[in-house]
């Protein structure tokens, strides 16, 4: 509609309007909360989902869409790629309702302003299922104002005239006129009111839901032409590598640059001041080598030497720690549920049984390490790089450098992957430290891998005790959990010690299963590292322990562990979080999203027949199987091992099986399953971060061993659930991995006999 | 001064010879198409062809590229093996997130031109050192038989 580039100020004006009659009419409540009191907020209903997030959500085709006269539709992704395809799958749904050629659909990449496009936080397994509705609407809206503007020139009403294939047509003429020729007027038309916008019927999507449409950007990523952060290149800029302390909490005493600034190409050598307080996102500190290019400087910080003081984590050992963590979780803590009373049924019980599992730290790894490019201009800065969290990585660059929020500009590239390590914008705050310090030429920061894998937001390492009461069928009548691990508001609060809401709901606090007595418990753990969010985040360790704990009880009863699953999670019902004492139900409204056990009963059920569940097998072959509810999805996986006699393991076949609701992307969901499938096997075989004098050991993928092709799955097959697009979606991204862990290593004790209770696997099945 | 031949161009490069050709071809000549990802060649996604062969440019010094010739991820469309790889990348919608995959196509490129029909035991072999995070293992086996004309190919 000729509308002006996405960056327009004229646009933004005219969409805080926007915005805020349409939350107003359509919520019932503004969906911005800026200018809204805390006082005033505490008495507002509570708000989920989209609406609970920061900045909330946005739809105007003002923001979102603009058409050239050549008819070029440009759309916007506000959410980061890192390889879910979401900057394909969110502009897919903006062109269907549109009905725009997917062919003369262009993809624009949004800078970090929540203000103007709504949360850009790209976590939790949230873009799609919380911005399909905007979306759709967004696309509808300028169908109907196209449509608005063929009406006037033909002077027929609206309702004779219908947008089909980029162009709109007055059916009883048979006139047609092309978007790029309305683009102007359409423009100039008034937004449609939001109970005015007419969605289409799902029968009528053109590529939701058809799987059709090639990545937006394959091509690019195929031929070497996709940016990522680390390949942004400016006039002039200069390449830094950091020397950050090795100890969660370590300073810098004193440094010699001498050394490093003979190395050629080396420029300047600056400290970075670490941030007073828990970790945040802030930058670690540490010295900085600035030259003329990345080899120099990595040559140059070589080069350097620097007293550390190692602060109150330099004793942080793996070793010791898990002892710590055995020792909290065998003795009563914190209960944080409490159903039925579990210590008189499991007195009453005829048989105990109580297993304990282990789960190291793991790092995200990405392929690309944090890099980030920032330049200071005219008192402006700008930054470049992977951030799945634009906005924070802008919120942050402003106050580290004292600069008003609308000084700073965040350009979002590609992602190399991201899996929660890029939700925090560390290494855009450096990079924006360093040009300052430069005197505002713009200056690179890149991670090495020995960076990465020292310095992570870690994935948490975690106990799980579990105990069971068993009848006489070896049904689990009493149930104990107590699951012990560093929480993630440790990096905010140095004093958080047990696992916040949204960590325990995941998976320990909100098992659906139809057992009388549960309770669960969770000990202490102080933090000695900076924990963070990873992939699937609380429910890998929580799903570990309980999918495996089920199948020990199942073997203890001699039983199929398939049924014994299935009459653990017990008859198809729909059950609230309230019933499970869980406050978090992933920011989703309880009504909306209650667990509905049928679905749980039905992956379970789909893995299993699709994988054969009960066929003869081969000598030292063996199926396992797990299934998990998580952001608001339901898997289950059924993984097929053989292990020789020597020990030596592979996974000649997974099948996954998904619930997730209607998807928009089909092939993009069996992709994510499929990576899960892998990152799965990869944490279970030999995924593990350890300490020893506060230090992490693995510098590299020597040490740091993530799957390859040999080892990974030969065949993986998804199945995915029909689902409904009138009702609500699940996550995609994340839920894949958690059941895969405890299913490879059910199939292990199908096939050898040997029950795998401390990951990772490693050595362990070797003879 | 050491010469480099990259993608049929003829490079001066004005830096010190122990320079991994890997920085040489980002900073330098702004080809960043080939990837960091471990600096240890333990990863792949730096591969790129010294005279037709895979190579890990982050640990191979300019000093030792004087006479030969240096193909990337940005020529190796050129080539119709190459060519044919990054269709089937394309077709099979291999990438997720992407970092990855100029070394993926680089590694399997040079595998298709040794051995047009690759067994599965070919490309495990082929394949091993390079790293994908995002687990796309499944497909890149795919789109390596589809690019050698196998039928079937999508998992």
């Amino acid at each position: 509609m000729n509308a002006p580039s996405p960056e327009s100020p004229l646009v933004i004006a005219n969409v805080s309007r926007r915005t805020f009659l349409q939350g107003a009419s359509a919520l019932g409540g503004l969906v911005l909360a800026i200018g809204y009191s805390d006082a005033l907020r505490a008495e507002d209903p509570p708000k989920y989902g989209a609406d609970a997030m920061p900045h909330g959500w946005i739809d105007s085709p003002l923001v979102f869409v603009a058409i050239g006269e050549d008819g070029i539709v440009s759309i916007v992704c506000h959410r980061s790629e890192m390889g879910q395809g979401v900057r394909t799958g969110m502009p897919m749904i903006v062109a269907d309702e549109l009905e725009a050629d997917w062919t003369r659909v262009r993809v624009v990449q949004a800078p970090g302003d929540e203000a103007r496009y709504g949360n850009q936080d790209t976590d939790g397994s949230r873009s799609t299922r919380h911005f399909f509705l905007p979306m759709r609407r967004c696309g509808a809206a300028a169908r109907q104002m196209l449509e608005a503007a063929a009406a006037a020139r033909w002077q027929v009403p609206v309702g004779e005239v219908q947008a089909k294939n980029h162009e709109v047509v007055h059916t009883a003429t048979g006139r047609r006129l092309g978007y790029g020729v309305l683009a102007k007027a359409a423009a100039s038309m008034p937004l449609p009111a939001p109970d005015a916008i007419r969605l289409k019927d799902p029968s009528q999507f053109r590529y939701i839901g058809t799987g059709k449409l090639k990545l937006v950007d394959a091509q690019d990523m195929a031929v070497g032409k996709a940016q990522y952060g680390i390949d942004t290149r400016l006039p002039g800029m200069l390449y830094a590598v950091v020397a950050r302390p090795q100890v969660s909490g370590g300073k810098v005493v004193s440094y010699d640059s001498a050394a490093a600034l003979k190395v050629p190409g080396v420029v300047h050598v600056v400290q970075i001041d670490a941030t007073p307080g828990p970790p945040q996102f802030n930058p670690l500190g540490g010295v900085a080598v600035i030259a003329r290019n990345t080899w120099a400087a990595i040559q140059g910080r070589s080069a350097l030497k620097i007293v550390w003081d190692d602060g109150p984590n330099a004793s942080y050992d793996s070793v010791a720690y898990k002892a710590t963590l055995e020792a909290a979780a065998r003795k009563p803590a914190r209960v944080v549920r409490d159903d039925g009373d579990f210590t008189a049924a499991a007195a009453a019980a005829t048989k105990r049984i109580t297993a304990e599992y282990y789960l190291p730290h793991l790092a995200h790894a990405s392929m690309e390490p944090p890099a980030a490019c920032a330049r200071i201009e005219q008192g402006k800065c700008e930054v470049w790089g992977g951030f799945q969290s634009p906005q924070s990585a802008r919120d942050l660059v402003a106050k580290r450098l004292e600069m008003p929020v609308e000084d700073v500009t965040v350009h979002v590239t590609l992602l190399g992957g991201g899996f929660g390590r890029k939700s925090k914008s560390d290494f855009g705050v450096e990079a924006a430290v360093l040009s300052k310090a430069m005197d505002g030429k713009p200056v690179k920061v890149v991670w090495t891998r020995d960076d990465d894998l020292h310095n992570d937001y870690f994935h948490t390492v975690s106990v799980e005790h579990l105990e069971a009461g068993v009848d006489a069928r070896g049904l689990p009548v009493a149930w104990l959990h107590r699951s012990v691990a560093p929480t993630i508001d440790s990096t905010f609060d140095a004093d958080a010690k047990q696992q916040a809401n949204y960590e325990l709901g995941m998976g320990v606090i909100n098992v659906p299963f139809a057992i009388p007595n549960i309770r669960i418990e969770n000990p202490e753990a102080i933090a000695h590292t900076r924990i963070g969010w990873f992939r699937s985040v609380s429910n890998i360790p929580h799903a570990f322990a309980v999918q495996s704990f089920v199948a020990e009880l199942a073997a203890a009863a001699g039983r199929d562990p398939k049924d014994f699953l299935l009459e653990v999670i017990g008859p198809a019902r729909v059950v609230t979080p309230q019933m499970l004492s869980d406050s978090f139900n992933d920011g989703e409204s309880p009504e909306l999203y209650p667990v509905d056990t049928g679905r749980l009963r039905g992956v379970v059920e789909l893995a299993a027949k699709e994988a054969g569940w009960g066929r003869s097998r081969p000598e030292a072959s063996g199926l396992g199987i797990a299934a998990h509810y998580s952001f608001v999805s339901y898997v289950a996986a059924v993984v097929e091992v053989v292990v020789d006699a020597k020990g030596a393991m592979t996974i000649p076949r997974v099948d996954i099986a998904i619930d997730c609701g209607a998807t928009i992307n089909p092939d993009r969901v069996r992709a994510q399953m499929e990576g899960a499938c892998v990152m799965g096997v990869s944490a279970a075989m030999s995924g593990a971060i350890t300490f020893k004098a506060g230090r992490a050991q693995q510098d590299n993928f020597h040490q740091y061993e993530v799957t390859r092709m040999p080892a990974a799955p030969r065949e993986i097959r998804v199945h995915i659930v029909p689902g409904d697009y009138s009702k609500p979606l699940g996550g995609v991204g994340e839920p894949g991995v958690p059941p895969i862990l405890p299913a490879l290593c059910n199939a292990i004790f199908a096939a050898t006999g040997k029950r795998i209770r401390q990951l990772p696997i490693g050595d362990q099945l070797k003879s | 001064m050491t010469k480099l031949n990259v993608n049929g161009k003829q490079y001066d490069i004005d830096l010190p010879a122990d320079t991994p050709l890997l920085w040489v071809l980002r900073d330098e000549i702004g080809l960043t198409g080939t990837k960091f990802g471990c600096g240890m060649a333990l990863c792949g996604a730096c591969t790129v062809h010294i005279d037709g062969q895979p190579g890990r440019a982050c640990v191979t010094p300019i000093s030792a590229l004087a006479d030969k010739k240096v193909v990337t991820i940005e020529a190796i469309g050129e080539d119709n093996t190459g060519k044919a790889v990054q269709m089937a990348w394309i077709d099979l919608g291999v990438p997720q997130c992407g970092y990855c995959q100029a070394g993926q196509i680089m590694s399997a490129t040079a595998l298709l031109k040794l051995k047009p029909k690759p067994t599965d035991a070919d490309i495990d072999s082929a394949m091993a050192g390079n790293i994908c995070r995002c687990g796309t293992y499944g497909r890149i086996r795919a789109a390596i038989k589809h690019a050698a004309g196998e039928e079937g190919a999508m998992p």
